[in-house]
């Protein structure tokens, strides 16, 4: 029985290793030379070195690093700021046509983005919006939003009722309502969703493809000039990789509780 | 589907009405929704609009002065692409196998992480990192560590000289997508187990049956519900698959691996065809809303009874 647990330990580290290993692998090459990135048999010892960390910022990394923060936090402070309010009105507040609203920003979810893209490129272009970092703000917003609302609903609607009634009773306006009553009893849901915004913001890539070139390109479309980069350059992009998942990697382990429930729509705590 | 938003309105509407007859006007009550919706409304809508008066138009983005109205040619045009078709094929096998495979890996990794051993935190963290890392990061690690014909970690392991993008892109294209997607099922799935009543499992032993009975007429059914969450959000996203397309096979070789929305990218900003692109966008809406009429049932069913709306 105990001889059964540790094997089945045993087995279930050696499952998740194996899942991992690209990933592993990807650390380890982002620490080689060139030239033991690529051998046959690939090499598990080398000596390891930090050039091709500084080589990605040689290649002019930090610009779309500047530009992928910029976006995502002011996307994510746009749809905090425009979802906390629509959350309340969804879950403590509700009127008539709260259902069809939560059905409107689910349906959005489910719209192809492709359908946008040759409008949402010409809008950008008449408006000198192209390769700027707002047309990518505002989209993520949009992007983001019904998610955001969805999932703080679900947060929201945990908030004990006596408390909100009583404090209608009192005469609370809806800032301070939300301010004093709502806020300090949802403040880890507004968190957690913030951080599914982020790592949402930070890894899209069909719009910044799409919208942006080298001014207001993401960390994502920094990604992708390697593919048409001349030769192998596997311990960079490797390096590059891993500079650019750090963020998201970090986010996402800090908020894993509550990924699940984000990406759920708050449907399953 | 009334259960779940009709519940919370009947119980705090009570609340409200003294406010409301103190002259808070319904529309009052709906100012903070509005911003949220106005703006998803502007940013979502007004572009799909645009798209369908293009797809009524004969426009290429090379050829200034070219844009006339074309009626239907377009979407004619469109349906007697073959290679539309092909893509449409593609879309649909992309989904439905990558989906189904990272929801049975994502249940079997589930069901490893629903027990108490030592390092379990750590595994968890180890197994949603995949999903973690720029998907953009992820397609391009997977094409040169992993697929490489050469020096490729696949073939040192398997032997041989396969050029998996080339010899099996949609397949390898699928991998890697397969590889981001399976940490999601399984925390999904592992919320769903970690969900379900112990009472019933203990009695379940108690009454002499069986892990796999336990399993197949217990646990199963009661995360069904997960199970249907996992795929239709799985669905959601997979279906829109353009990463790992774009930067692992370019869509080829030929058109082998090419789906809807890398070909629609193609055709705009490729071929520069506003219209015939615009005729495509289209008609993938109205297909996705006639598969969403029935998803968005089962996700509201599925949200009342699953215990997320109280």
């Amino acid at each position: 029985m105990r001889l059964g647990r540790i094997s089945l330990t045993a087995f279930t580290w050696l499952v998740a290793i194996l899942f991992v290993f690209p990933l592993i692998w990807m650390v380890l090459t982002a620490f080689k030379q060139e030239a033991d990135a690529y051998t046959d048999p690939p090499r598990l010892f080398f000596t390891p070195t930090l050039d091709q960390f500084a080589g990605v910022f040689e290649r002019g990394f930090l610009p779309y690093l500047a530009n992928s923060g910029f976006v995502t936090v002011v996307s994510t402070l746009a749809v905090l700021v425009l979802g906390i309010p629509a959350a309340y009105a969804l879950s403590l507040a509700p009127v008539k046509g709260t259902k069809n609203a939560l059905g409107f920003f689910l349906s959005t979810k489910m719209l192809p983005i492709v359908a946008a893209i040759i409008p949402l490129y010409v809008i950008s272009q008449n408006v000198q919006l192209l390769d700027n970092v707002w047309a990518l703000i505002i989209l993520y917003t949009a992007m983001n939003l019904p998610l955001a609302v969805w999932m703080m609903r679900s947060f929201f609607l945990e908030v004990p009722k006596e408390m909100i009634e009583a404090a209608r009773v009192d005469g609370a306006t809806l800032p301070t309502l939300l301010s004093r009553i709502v806020l300090p009893v949802v403040a880890p849901g507004i968190a957690a969703t913030a951080l599914i915004c982020v790592i949402f913001s930070w890894t899209e890539f069909f719009y910044a493809i799409n919208l942006t070139a080298a001014r207001a390109g993401t960390v994502p479309v920094f990604l992708s000039g390697f593919i048409t980069s001349e030769g192998l350059y596997w311990a960079q992009l490797s390096a590059a990789a891993l500079l650019a998942s750090l963020p998201v990697m970090i986010v996402g382990w800090i908020a894993q509780n509550h990924l699940v429930r984000g990406l759920s729509m708050g449907a399953v705590k | 589907m009334t259960t779940t938003a009709a519940a919370p309105p009947s119980a705090s509407e009570t609340a409200q009405r003294p406010q409301g007859r103190k002259g808070g006007s319904p529309w009052k009550r709906r100012a903070p929704l509005l911003p949220a919706l106005l703006f998803v409304i502007a940013v979502t809508q007004i572009p799909f609009l645009v798209t369908v008066f293009y797809s009524f138009q004969s426009w290429n983005l090379v050829r200034p002065g070219s844009q006339h109205f074309v009626g239907f040619q377009n979407y004619i045009d469109v349906f007697a692409d073959s290679q539309f078709r092909g893509a449409m094929l593609n879309t649909v096998v992309l989904t439905v196998v990558c989906v189904f495979v990272s929801m049975l890996l994502g249940l079997g990794l589930a069901l490893l992480l629903d027990r108490k051993f030592t390092g379990r935190g750590v595994v968890r963290t180890l197994i949603i990192t995949p999903f973690l890392i720029l998907p953009a990061a992820g397609a391009l690690l997977w094409k040169t560590t992993m697929f490489d014909p050469v020096y490729g970690l696949l073939n040192f392991v398997f032997g041989g000289e396969t050029d998996w993008l080339s010899e099996f892109p949609l397949a390898s294209v699928m991998t890697q997508v397969i590889w981001q997607w399976t940490p999601f099922m399984t925390l999904l799935i592992l919320a769903g187990l970690q969900a379900q009543s112990k009472e019933v499992l203990e009695a379940a032993q108690v009454d002499g049956a069986g892990r796999g009975r336990t399993f197949l007429y217990i646990t199963l059914p009661q995360l069904s519900r997960y199970l249907q969450l996992a795929a239709l959000l799985g669905a959601i996203y997979i279906v829109n698959s353009f990463d790992a397309i774009y930067l692992m096979t370019q869509g080829g070789p030929g058109t082998a691996s090419t789906n809807l929305p890398f070909y629609i990218y193609q055709r705009a900003f490729e071929g520069f065809d506003v219209g015939q692109s615009s005729a495509m966008g289209v008609i993938v809406v109205v297909l996705t809303l006639i598969v969403a009429t029935f998803a968005l049932r089962l996700m509201f069913r599925t949200f009342d009874v699953s215990g997320g709306v109280k």
